[in-house]
């Protein structure tokens, strides 16, 4: 029985004080499977055209435009740069909801989605995720602490952040819709690190993802990271998305031409 | 861990007991359909132990003709999926008894429905998809107005049975058909029924759990895949159960009940998991109280949140909806993840500072914070009861705000409320009198409004970071680059802010 069992050591309630951290309870969960949703997604893109040291590999992209349920790719490894955030990125800081009004079904409004991704992360952030006049980011791999995604459960963020061109994120964990609708849309590999590689890397640093060792290797610095394996999602990701696995499962009739 | 009777008085009115085997608590067994649920009172005034005594697991019988016990929202899944038995971790595909989306989602939703399904397919039911424009709907924005459109050519296609229409944006009562805020015209229209399993592509779709069924936020492929097929492949959750127990004293709303929660487990406290309410506080509240707090389950990261159908879930629901439902409860020994346990007597309003809903402080000491604007709205904030609660709070007062105060109704009946209700011990006054009174502004249409920014000429909007404190009255997704500080937090609150405010 796939009961999870919490070791947390969350203490009895305090007078909360003035300060602005958050509180940290300290949960650790058995499994990742306890903590992943599985559900849906079609095939993963490899890195899109990015400026010229980070690799891309030959395999057909699927995205929201396509006009067809993508096909199963054997994407194998990710390379790029990495742009690092913290902690409880919400998806308004991913895309602010003035943008919401762009439909990501709609081609030239998902570019525009993409030219925003990141966006609304603040100031603090010295090095912006795309630079002024630019629609394409520099970083296809995205560095995050806890719960990344939290917030609304705006398709658009992922959308936006693979439009953008996005190829995974590794965080420390997922807020559960975020998680779900990149898993979904295809647009995001998400994956998650045993320790807290947001702390580790710096932005602009070379990565590369092993997908099928579930390694991370950070060039710049020169330290290998392992990552959590994919858990529930995988044989939905390897039908190629809900729509793919569903048909494979005799769930929906073939696609409709 | 340290028992509650001996609590000071400003630490831990909160116990938590973990739960190792089987739950302690004796409630009675699953009653049958339309029947109240005896809950637990002989325990609840006691103190209990922090940790459960370990029990010895019961061995399965040989006959395989004993079913686990399970928690309300495993049942749902069960009954949902088709499945005699289930446990938390097992994916299953879910009929869907309603989907619901609005003018954000809605035209991602219905493209994705079409690139799959084929332009010419038809939706799996046409009376259980519910749309509802709500987000940007009163503004020139050109694409905000194309997606209400889209929405409408969508449901003439289709032939939507539920689809609350809105063309003209100058006078929202000259369209019949228009209501606000989603997950408030839910409930009021009768869509939310206990046992039911409810998908809406917003995250505080979970609002509807306050029903007694499975409500949660997905996106815009989930949302076409349920469009073209009425199912979708989710996964049990487990349960965390929150029991509140004490009679709730006048100074607090189920808002400051909620933050209790979010600043006790974190924003990711809840995060896969489902958070089930009970207690006799639980049972005390109003409908729309156990809509406030279902609402913000998400804001714990939560999957979904359920409050027991009882007799004050069935008498709301007696003049709203003719579609037979059969609630379901957790079994007396269904398992769940963490029980907590709070003494609510014990409990002081709160608020959430700025960035996150999390930030929990009490609102005595927040006394001194000083507040440019105030904001009344949205689905957690802007129901009829939480505007009579601030009229109460103006009328006590007697005095006029110093600072712009907005308010928007959640509905149209939201907004009939409150130019037509009386408000108790006002000799008579509306609420929308006593706002007058106060300098408030005059009620704005109803919608979500500023609460999620929108386009820029949306009303009440700020369109520049404010280095002072910014209130408003529901945790919106915290944007920096509108709201540059902001606190969250109960009405009741403003009782000990009186010399800032006033």
């Amino acid at each position: 029985m796939a009961v999870c069992r919490s070791t947390t050591a969350i203490s009895l309630s305090r007078n909360p004080n003035f300060s602005t951290t958050n509180p940290k309870p300290s949960l650790s969960f058995l499994s990742p499977p306890c903590l992943k949703l599985p559900s849906i997604l079609p095939s993963f893109k490899p890195l899109t055209s990015q400026s010229p040291p980070d690799q891309r590999l030959s395999i057909p992209r699927a995205t929201a435009a396509d006009s067809a349920t993508p096909t199963t790719t054997s994407t194998t490894f990710f390379h790029g740069h990495c742009y690092v955030v913290g902690d409880n990125i919400d998806t308004d800081q991913i895309i602010p909801a003035e943008y919401l009004t762009l439909v990501p079904s709609k081609p030239d409004e998902y570019e525009k989605l993409g030219s925003y991704a990141l966006i609304g992360l603040p100031a603090t952030y010295k090095t912006r995720f795309i630079e002024a006049n630019q629609t394409k980011t520099k970083y296809s791999i995205v560095i995050g602490g806890e719960n990344f995604g939290c917030g609304s459960s705006r398709e658009h963020a992922p959308v936006a952040l693979g439009a953008a061109g996005v190829a995974a994120v590794v965080a420390e964990s997922y807020a559960r819709i975020f998680f779900r609708n990149s898993v979904a849309t295809g647009e995001i590999y998400p994956l998650e690190s045993e320790v807290r590689i947001c702390e580790e890397c710096k932005t602009g640093d070379l990565i590369t993802i092993e997908l099928m060792e579930s390694k991370l290797i950070n060039h710049t610095s020169g330290k290998e990271y392992k990552l959590k394996p994919i858990g529930d999602a995988g044989p939905v990701i390897e039908a190629g998305g809900i729509f793919a696995y569903a048909r494979k499962t005799g769930m929906i009739p073939s696609q409709a031409p | 861990m340290a028992s509650s009777t001996i609590s000071p008085p400003s630490a831990s009115f909160i116990v938590k007991k973990k739960e190792l085997g089987r739950s302690a608590f004796s409630s009675s067994s699953s009653p049958s359909p339309f029947s109240v649920p005896k809950c637990n009172k002989s325990a609840a005034k006691k103190i209990v132990s922090a940790m459960a005594p370990q029990q010895a697991e019961r061995m399965p019988a040989t006959t395989g003709s004993v079913k686990t016990a399970m928690t309300l929202t495993e049942k749902i899944f069960a009954r949902a999926s088709e499945k005699p038995q289930l446990s938390p971790g097992d994916n299953v595909w879910v009929n869907v008894d309603t989907l619901m989306t609005h003018d954000i989602s809605g035209p991602g939703s219905i493209g994705i429905f079409k690139r799959e399904f084929g332009p010419d397919a038809k939706v799996w039911d046409r009376e259980k998809v519910v749309i509802i424009p709500d987000h940007y709907i009163f503004t020139a924005d050109k694409l905000a107005n194309r997606n209400v459109d889209i929405l409408r050519d969508f449901c003439n296609d289709q032939n939507i049975k539920y689809f609350y229409d809105i063309k003209d944006l100058g006078n929202f009562k000259a369209n019949p058909d228009y209501k606000g805020v989603c997950h408030v015209a839910l409930a009021q229209e009768g869509h939310c029924r206990p046992g039911e399993v409810l998908l809406g592509t917003d995250s505080h779709t979970c609002t509807a759990g306050a029903f007694g069924q499975f409500a949660t936020g997905i996106g815009n492929t989930d949302a076409g895949f349920v469009l073209g097929t009425g199912k979708l492949l989710l996964k049990v959750p487990p349960t965390l159960k929150f029991i509140m127990d004490g009679e709730m004293p006048d100074y607090l709303l189920a808002k400051d009940l909620i933050l209790q929660i979010i600043g006790e487990i974190s924003v990711a406290g809840a995060t896969y998991k489902s958070m089930e309410f009970a207690g006799t506080t639980v049972e005390s509240l109003t409908m729309e109280e156990r809509m406030t707090l279902c609402n913000m389950v998400i804001e714990a990261g939560g999957k979904n949140g359920v409050v027991p159908a009882d007799s004050t879930t069935f008498k709301y629901l007696e003049d709203k909806t003719t579609i037979p439902y059969e609630p379901v409860y957790s079994d007396a020994q269904a398992r769940f993840l963490t029980e907590y346990r709070f003494d609510i007597t014990k409990l002081e309003p709160l608020v959430a500072k700025p960035h996150s809903p999390d930030n929990r402080a009490l609102a005595r000491e927040c006394k001194d914070v000083k507040i440019d604007r105030v904001y009344i709205g949205s689905c957690t904030g802007g129901k009829t009861e939480d505007f009579m609660a601030v009229a109460k709070v103006f009328l006590a007062s007697g005095k006029k705000v110093k600072v712009p105060t907005f308010l928007v109704p959640a509905t149209r009946k939201v907004w009939m409320d409150l130019y037509t209700l009386p408000v108790p011990g006002s000799g008579g006054k509306t609420c929308s009198q006593i706002f007058e009174e106060a300098g408030c502004d005059t009620p704005a249409s109803p919608t979500c409004g500023a609460c999620m920014g929108g386009p820029r000429d949306t009303y009440a909007r700020m369109n520049k970071a404010v280095v002072s404190q910014f209130f408003l009255y529901r945790p919106a997704y915290l944007s920096n680059t509108l709201f540059h500080l902001h606190i969250v937090c109960s009405w009741s609150w403003l009782e000990a802010l009186e010399h800032s405010l006033w």
